[in-house]
């Protein structure tokens, strides 16, 4: 497509660059990761529409596996009731995975592509034409579920402890004391204490899933520098260390959702 | 790390698809794999009733055995013992008969006997008259000498 050659410096910052609006709303993350959540609930959902309790085909046989694999983690780790879970563990671990995955594709494929469609299609210069393909290299993707997540333990701690139990919680964990002078010194600690744990969560959830798979994708635009006939020494090596990373990834993303909303349930 | 608009646009994604996976993928797989489970413990539980009846019915029939060669040997038993029973019977109406026959014999040789006796008896009367007669002819008399004819007579 390009004319000229580019340096690595460009061709690096040209993977880096999203697909953006004037806005700064990044179309590569939205669409990639809206089609990624599109396959997964319609191929959960077909699935399931036609799900038998007798002998399973082979793509049910899989569908059960992952969805056993996550009930039996819930039901390791949680242990009060919820309609919410289970559904929202199987959503993250799937999504995450299959935006992960897309990792495994050559960094140049979709691109390249795009850049042929945005050129010969809309007539743009294929310089100004970017895409990157992994969601979850994306802070605002990797902060949505995060976020959404800490959502989700401020509501679950209300619903099991009543908007009452969850203020006064708030203000006398970690530290109890006995006497009212103490609980009122204590009050400011507690509430501190208690911030700052909520707001770790989603930070630590979210960085670090983006932290694993923005390094691994600039690895693999790292690797695409190198000459063809050498690409295959470290990308093949990398990207079969990166199957453990992105399976591992959305499985932690999972499991911490799972305890978190765990925590957040039970009383301290 | 720029957060923009991007950020409520993909949550606004991962609620809708939580919203999905909850209406249309979690509720039907898990029930229809509690179903699966449930059959599958049906089955189990049937197989070890079967089991169990199996072994039940072996029993029975085991006892039922025992039973009907207790009561084939009972009947043989019986049969033999009837057999002997009917064999003495015989035996002993064999004896009786053969009594009677030798009784009825011995009564009729008895009776030959005394005809026999009795003729001779008359015979010799006959002889030892004609003889008396014979050798004394004349002189004595078959009337007359009636009563000592009949003292030999008594004699015989």
């Amino acid at each position: 497509m390009s004319a000229e050659k580019q340096t690595a410096t460009q061709y690096i910052q040209h993977h880096l660059t999203f697909n953006q609006t004037a806005g700064g709303f990044h179309l590569d993350t939205f669409w990639i990761a809206l089609i990624l959540g599109f396959l997964f609930v319609g191929v959960f959902a077909l699935v399931a529409r036609k799900a038998t309790s007798g002998v399973p085909g082979k793509l049910q046989n899989f569908v059960e596996l992952i969805v056993e694999m996550v009930d039996s983690q819930i039901k390791d780790a949680f242990h009060a009731k919820s309609k919410v879970i289970g559904p929202l563990s199987l959503t993250i671990f799937c999504w995450v995975f299959l935006m992960n995955a897309m990792d495994f594709l050559p960094v140049d494929l979709l691109p390249t592509i795009a850049q042929a469609i945005g050129h010969y299609g809309f007539g743009m210069d294929p310089h100004h034409v970017y895409l990157r393909v992994v969601p979850t290299a994306d802070v605002n993707q990797t902060f949505a579920l995060s976020l959404s997540v800490m959502l989700l333990i401020i509501g679950f701690s209300i619903s099991a402890k009543g908007p009452v139990g969850y203020i006064k919680e708030l203000f006398t964990a970690p530290f109890h004391a006995e006497s009212l002078p103490m609980i009122i010194v204590l009050l400011p600690v507690n509430f501190i204490f208690q911030l700052l744990e909520l707001i770790a969560k989603p930070i630590s959830l979210s960085l670090r899933l983006f932290g694993n798979m923005y390094a691994g994708e600039l690895i693999f635009i790292l690797i695409a520098l190198l000459p063809w006939w050498v690409n295959w020494v470290l990308g093949t090596p990398w990207a079969i260390f990166h199957i453990l990373v992105v399976t591992l990834q959305a499985f932690v993303f999972m499991m911490l959702t799972i305890v978190y909303l765990s925590l957040a349930v039970e009383d301290h | 790390m720029d957060i923009n608009l991007s950020l409520i646009g993909q949550m606004i994604t991962f609620v809708l698809l939580v919203l999905f996976t909850m209406k249309f993928v979690w509720p039907p797989l898990t029930g229809m794999m509690e179903e699966r489970a449930r059959r599958i413990a049906d089955g189990l539980s049937a197989a070890d009733r079967a089991k169990q009846d199996l072994a039940n019915a072996e029993k029975a029939s085991a006892d039922k055995l025992r039973e009907a060669k207790q009561h084939a040997a009972e009947i043989i038993a019986q049969a033999e013992k009837r057999a002997s029973q009917l064999v003495e019977e015989a035996k002993e109406t064999a004896k009786q008969e053969g009594e009677r026959l030798v009784n009825g014999a011995q009564a009729e040789i008895e009776s030959q006997v005394q005809h026999a006796k009795e003729v001779l008896r008359q015979q010799v009367g006959q002889l030892a008259v004609d003889g008396a007669t014979k050798i004394l002819k004349r002189e004595i008399d078959a009337a007359k000498h009636a009563d000592l004819l009949a003292s030999i007579k008594a004699e015989l």
